[in-house]
């Protein structure tokens, strides 16, 4: 048994612990959401209540279950973490059940079956997300124009919860479709995507957000800006991200360059979709990421190349969630074969040979 | 140069500001002193007093043990008045033999050797110094007390270019060696020309971290009568004071596992070890004395004190004004690497380069969460290990697999406990295997000699049972060939005879 009755040093912490962690998360999440909740008005805020509810619901009633402190462990942040990132890549007007039954599985089925925090192969809100998309394809590709709060077209309170509740289809007029779904279907009826891509919006619409999609991934500036902080703050390192946005952008450009009637221009890849959200916030969680930054880089790096496949030569328009889980089942294979190399030893783990110094001083 | 020579590390708060001003101030005499015969790494020192003996400063009370070892000298005149088991200061609370001495107030020094006060070229030899340094009992100063006569005897048998002096203090709070190169530069620099003269190395590469800006110019200016001292400043990143990481640093090499420094034909002394070397040769002092930083939050007046070995740290915490919240943890050395202390009445020993009183706001102690896999462990372990899998495979039990990963080139620095935002005690578990390993090693080795004495045992009997059976086989054989000879006799047995002997 190892006894800490005479615990040794070290006798001083850094400030870091699991809820701080989470906590700069959120608060770098907060711009996106923000936007997008005022971008998709109050049937987003009931689905972000609901999902956040859900997921700290499910596992309070999870650690109790387990015996594990529930106080102390809801408090890590980390379901309501999970509940609000599943809460942003779901269609904005989605019915509760859809946020409800996301966070569910997201925390039972992704989280606790795999043994809880820190166990989990892979990212639980990713895992809530495909398999909302198997099971419910219709609801999952709603996709409504932006209704500003406070604009005409924004439904008001009472509307909102009709339509939350499922009791009321969406109107019409406000059924949209997003960039990414625009030219996979266009591309299916042999129109060429290049010329779907003159009737998108611009590049800098997509950064700035005003366009459809799904709750908080319009705003690629916004995400981006989140994503810089995290940097800043050191809580995130940068190789999963540039790995996975370098790959992504040279495997657009390149295939662009070659046949741009087949394949969409680099800005929209990286503009539109889960990439940005997924790059900075849900690539890089730490559970269902490698440990070694070689092996980071690996990972970012798969996840652009899988992202781009799946978008381009894929049935779904969007490759971000089944290409984070992809490579999450390859993480046990990649922390294997990337660890660092241990001080005095070659990379084959031998010790280095004391043959005369190389460097004279 | 750390940061593409050397990997990991971490950024701390230093809290250096607590003591970096205060001057080294003496302390007054305690009215007892106890010196544990082991100061050092290796056998403990033999008396050569007995109770009741009068001694005086600066005379030899403990031999050196044959082979790794150091002698013990009384650090102020008295009359030794026990020699018994006493509390070390060490976190098991373990006691070991103490010399104790009542001191009698009037520090008479005996009789020193002969000082060697020429210029260089020294009047002696290199193995004359190397015996001076022996005989004074000077031994590592920077926290890990390796007699230092054995580390200058290693050119006899690794062929070694250079003198490496650490002066990083990458320990928070430490503030002693600092002070010595700001307040003792030039004793510092006679220190390190004569460890570089004693070791006959070409080149000598001073090393100190660049948080210490004034110990850097005192040093810089001090070395300028020796261009060949080359100083460097380093920059201030945990565990910059390592010696493997710290020789990386400085010489572009790296030290291979399961080696010595020494085998890339690096020496490293720390800077106390230099002033402690240089008052020997220069007044015939031994080490009876060191520079030990009292800090921490939990002390009310920190300073740096230059203390008698041998003085208690209760003593030397009422000379700071005591402790003033209670603080949380009392610990001797730095708070990465040192070692929580049993009790106040443990002795200040050849080694002890800090006592701090931390209250618990500076150490932080958080409750212990599940591993989140965050990566800052591995990112910041200096050697490269994956401390989250190490542990994983620790706390399973499995030492062997921890040990195919790395477990034994962990240099105990701590920066992955420090580190880790879940507040698991990384290094606690790594210290805790290497023990049970070695345990295990000593146990497998005890074992081994069972089982070959079994076997010499199982052997030499079945060598006498072989000897036996050959034995009662020739009685046999000849008792037969006497039975065939009297058969083939022509004698006539009588018939009760035969049936007796059947
Ligand atoms: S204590 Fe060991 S495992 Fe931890 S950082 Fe230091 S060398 Fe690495
Ligand atoms: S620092 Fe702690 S939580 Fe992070 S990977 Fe290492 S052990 Fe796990």
């Amino acid at each position: 048994m190892i006894t800490m009755a005479t615990r040794a040093g070290p006798f001083t912490h850094t400030v870091n612990s699991i809820s701080r962690t989470m906590l700069w998360v959120m608060a770098a999440l907060l711009p996106a959401t923000a936007y997008g909740l005022w971008l998709f008005g109050w049937p987003a805020i009931f689905l972000l209540v609901i999902t956040l509810a859900t997921a700290l619901a499910a596992e309070a009633l999870m650690l109790k279950l387990l015996g594990q402190p529930v106080r102390a462990r809801l408090a890590d942040g980390s379901a309501l973490l999970t509940g609000w990132l599943l809460a942003l890549s779901l269609p904005p007007w989605a019915p509760w059940w859809i946020g409800f039954l996301g966070a569910l599985v997201a925390i039972v089925l992704g989280k606790h079956l795999f043994g809880g925090l820190g166990q989990n192969m892979f990212n639980p809100a990713m895992v809530a997300r495909i398999v909302l998309l198997i099971s419910f394809p219709v609801q999952l590709t709603v996709w409504v124009a932006p209704a500003p709060l406070g604009s005409a077209n924004a439904p008001s309170f009472s509307q909102a919860l009709t339509y939350v509740a499922g009791h009321s289809t969406l109107p019409e007029h406000m059924s949209a479709a997003t960039s990414l779904g625009v030219l996979k279907t266009e591309h299916s009826r042999g129109i060429s995507v290049a010329k779907t891509t003159e009737q998108l919006p611009p590049p800098e619409q997509l950064a700035i957000g005003r366009e459809p999609g799904s709750m908080g991934e319009t705003s690629a500036g916004l995400l981006l800006a989140g994503g810089l902080l995290l940097l800043a703050l050191r809580i995130i390192s940068w190789h999963i991200p540039l790995a996975m946005l370098g790959t992504l952008a040279t495997l657009a450009l390149v295939s662009n360059a070659l046949d741009p009637s087949r394949f969409a221009a680099m800005p929209i890849h990286l503009l539109s979709g889960a990439t940005l959200l997924g790059a900075f916030f849900i690539a890089t969680d730490y559970v269902t990421s490698p440990v070694s930054r070689s092996g980071q880089l690996l990972f970012g790096a798969g996840i652009g190349a899988l992202t781009w496949v799946i978008r381009s030569l894929g049935a779904y328009p969007e490759g971000v969630a089944f290409a984070v889980v992809l490579m999450n089942a390859m993480v046990p294979l990649i922390d294997r074969g990337f660890r660092p190399r241990v001080f005095g030893r070659s990379r084959r783990g031998q010790s280095l040979d004391t043959k005369k110094p190389k460097i004279p001083l | 140069m750390w940061s593409f020579r050397v990997r990991g590390g971490v950024k701390l708060q230093y809290h250096k500001e607590l003591s970096s001003e205060k001057a080294v101030v003496p302390m007054p005499l305690p009215r007892r002193l106890y010196l544990p015969l082991q100061q050092h790494i290796g056998a403990p020192a033999l008396p050569v007093v007995v109770v009741g003996d009068t001694v005086l400063k600066g005379q030899l009370i403990a031999k050196a043990a044959p082979g790794l070892s150091a002698p013990v000298h009384a650090s102020s005149s008295g009359t030794v008045v026990a020699i018994e088991e006493y509390v070390a200061p060490h976190p098991s609370g373990l006691r070991q033999k103490t010399i104790v001495i009542d001191t009698d107030g009037q520090d008479r020094w005996a009789e020193l050797p002969k000082p060697i006060t020429d210029d260089f070229p020294l009047g002696v030899t290199p193995a004359e110094l190397n015996s001076r340094v022996a005989a004074a009992g000077i031994v590592g100063m920077g926290g890990a007390a390796f007699p230092s006569a054995v580390k200058l005897d290693l050119k006899s048998r690794y062929q070694l270019d250079t003198l490496l002096i650490n002066g990083a203090e990458c320990e928070p709070y430490l503030t002693c060696d600092d002070r010595l190169m700001r307040e003792e530069a030039a004793a510092v620099i006679d220190g390190v020309r004569i460890l570089a003269y004693a070791l006959e190395v070409q080149s000598v590469v001073f090393a100190i971290e660049r948080n210490k800006p004034q110990a850097l110019a005192a040093i810089r200016e001090a070395a300028r009568v020796e261009p060949w001292i080359k100083v460097m400043a380093l920059p201030t990143r945990f565990p910059m004071g390592s010696e493997r990481h710290l020789v990386l640093a400085c010489t572009g090499r790296e030290t291979p596992s399961r080696k010595l420094t020494a085998d890339i034909g690096v020496v490293v002394h720390n800077v106390a070890t230099a002033r402690a070397v240089a008052r020997t040769v220069r007044s015939g002092e031994p080490l009876i004395s060191r520079v030990v930083t009292v800090s921490g939050r939990g002390i009310r007046e920190p300073a740096n004190i230059n203390v008698p070995l041998g003085t208690l740290v209760e003593d030397l915490l009422v000379f700071c004004g005591g402790l003033h919240p209670v603080p949380h943890k009392l610990i001797g050395g730095g708070p990465m690497m040192g070692a929580p202390l049993p009790s106040v009445q443990v002795p200040v020993v050849k080694g002890t380069s800090g006592v701090l009183a931390l209250t618990a706001d500076e150490v932080n102690d958080g409750a212990e969460s599940p591993c989140i896999r965050c990566g800052s462990c591995v990112s910041a372990c200096p050697c490269g290990l994956v401390p989250l899998e190490m542990a994983q495979l620790v706390r399973r039990g499995d030492l062997q697999g921890a040990q195919a990963i790395g477990l034994q080139d962990c240099v105990s620095c701590g920066s992955c406990s420090f580190i880790c935002p879940s507040h698991i005690p990384l290094s606690h578990y790594f210290n805790f295997a290497k023990g049970q390993l070695g345990a295990l090693d000593r146990d497998s080795r005890r074992q081994d000699r069972i089982r070959s004495l079994i076997q010499a045992r199982n052997e030499r009997a079945a060598r006498e049972a072989e000897a036996k059976k050959a034995a009662a086989a020739a009685r046999k054989a000849a008792k037969a060939a006497a039975a065939a000879a009297s058969a083939a006799a022509p004698v006539d047995t009588p018939a009760s005879q035969l049936e007796e002997s059947t």
